[in-house]
């Protein structure tokens, strides 16, 4: 009897230990941004527009402003100068700076 | 519940008869859950992070390319966007990379024009003259100037360029500013000696945020070499790229998880011949299947909801108290400034139950079907096996 009491005792103890932080952190996520506003006030101010995780390539630097043809960075399975370069994807088909319109829509300036 | 405890208690003893293979077993299941969750608390909590705070990037950002590459935009390309009906501030920006020989390390430079207000993450001010600078808390700590001191760069002709640190950016601010060395923006055009009449891309204010496309295919339509990066694709980008190396190192991990399962089922199927004759034993003595079945998923439960309470709890300090050491040189690569960081405290309860079902129930099923089989024969055969 001492011996479940006390197992169930440790069980529940971490249990409500871990709900207790990841119900935390969930309500931190929902909250509206005001946990984020100095940070979001620092990236309105620069124009920032990528995060400084790895600083090893241009196109690691500013994965987003990356030239869409910059070699090494075609598809998953082309050879990688830079390790972080195999952990980024290639960008998702159609998604690039191009744009298509319909004649219908065409006008001249 | 006295007759609940009881079992319990007889699940214990069973668990502890076999003590040190359950112990084995709890450690590397909750080593399992630890790792897979880690990659997963890290990932979301990098992703928030970049979502939060780069939804107040620019709403465009436009490009010159010339040959698929980026080229240097002329700064007039901004008065035909601005004349766009919904568009507001073009502003073009200035902005480059700079490799220092002496740390071995890339950095990113950006020029700022105009005055801007004082900002929380920022310890001191912005430059405020050409020979000023502001830099990030990574740049500090490999050159060691604080502020007030110089820091040295050497200029596109190789010539010695002092600039007064006038401020550091906090360190809560990492993951932003690691890299960054803030110079007034004609002074960084001196240094990097781009031509006047010129930028390295534009930013562009869209007043309503409906009409963001509409007005990057309008830039698209009447600057043909120009390349707009809206912000839904910026983050969308990011989105992606951390779904990506997730995936990635989940994928890395999950032969750990196979590794795991293929030891609970070799576990499981492999009942011990003493695990029969408790069985046996256990029919022999009254027992329904039902009860023996109930015994085991009691025994299994156990195992199991302590190795996932305990992994998780684990991978919860090894991400957010120590900061993911054992994962981070994935990210990291050859990165020379590297950003410490704290990570925000988020997490995605729908990616920590599925995690939970794909451990968990296996798990289950590798105990209780080969118990099921025991207890299903007759406990003459069981016994004398």
């Amino acid at each position: 009897m001492k011996r479940s009491f006390i197992c169930l005792t440790v069980l529940l103890a971490g249990a409500l230990l871990l709900v207790s932080l990841l119900f935390s952190a969930h309500l931190h996520e929902q909250s509206p941004l005001a946990g984020w506003q100095d940070k979001r006030d620092l990236v309105a101010a620069l124009a920032i527009t990528d995060l400084s995780l790895s600083s090893e390539a241009r196109y690691t630097r500013h994965v987003t402003q990356a030239d869409l043809f910059s070699a090494f960075q075609d598809f998953p399975a082309a050879f990688e100068h830079f390790p972080t370069g195999s952990m980024i994807p290639p960008r998702p088909a159609g998604y690039s700076g191009r744009v298509s319109f319909e004649s219908s829509q065409q006008a001249q300036p | 519940m006295i007759l609940n405890f009881k079992l319990l208690e007889y699940s214990l003893s069973s668990l502890w008869r076999r003590k040190e293979k359950n112990v084995a077993l709890m450690v590397v299941y909750a080593l399992v859950i630890a790792t897979l969750g880690s990659v997963l608390l890290l990932t979301h909590a990098l992703k928030t992070e970049a979502l939060m705070t780069l939804s107040a990037a620019p709403e465009i950002v436009v490009q010159r390319t010339q040959g698929g590459r980026h080229e240097l935009i002329p700064v007039n390309y901004a008065e035909t966007i601005a004349g766009f009906p919904g568009v507001g501030k073009v502003t073009p920006r200035v902005w480059g990379y700079y490799y220092d020989s002496l740390i071995k390390a890339n950095l990113t430079l950006m020029g700022l024009g105009g005055y801007h207000e004082q900002l929380e993450l920022l310890e001191g001010r912005f430059p405020q003259a050409p020979d000023e600078c502001v830099i990030g808390a990574g740049v500090a700590e490999a050159f060691g100037p604080q502020i007030g001191n110089l820091l040295v760069l050497e200029d596109s002709s190789k010539r010695r360029s002092e600039f007064r640190v006038t401020g550091i950016f906090r360190s809560r601010s990492n993951l932003l500013t690691n890299d960054l060395v803030v110079l007034q923006e004609a002074a960084l055009r001196d240094f990097f000696a781009m031509p006047n009449g010129f930028a390295t891309d534009l930013t562009v204010e869209v007043y309503n945020s409906r009409e963001i496309s509409t007005i990057a295919k309008k830039i698209a339509y009447f600057l043909p070499d120009s390349r707009p990066i809206t912000r839904e694709e910026l983050l969308h980008t990011y989105d992606s790229l951390f779904n990506w190396r997730s995936g990635m190192m989940l994928a890395v991990f999950v032969s750990a998880l196979m590794a795991f399962l293929i030891l609970a089922w070799d576990r499981a199927t492999g009942i011990s011949a003493e695990e029969k004759r408790e069985i046996g034993i256990l029919k022999a003595l009254g027992w329904e299947t039902s009860h023996i079945l109930g015994a085991k998923l009691r025994e299994a439960l156990l195992i199991s909801l302590s190795a996932f309470i305990a992994g998780l709890l684990l991978a919860w300090w090894h991400v957010f108290v120590l900061g993911a050491p054992l994962l981070m040189p994935l990210l990291k690569g050859w990165s020379v400034l590297f950003p410490t960081f704290e990570l925000t405290r988020v997490v995605d309860l729908y990616q920590l139950a599925v995690l939970g079902c794909v451990t968990i129930i296996p798990y289950l099923a590798c105990t209780v079907i080969p118990a099921w089989k025991a207890a299903s024969s007759d406990p003459d055969d069981v016994m004398r096996g």
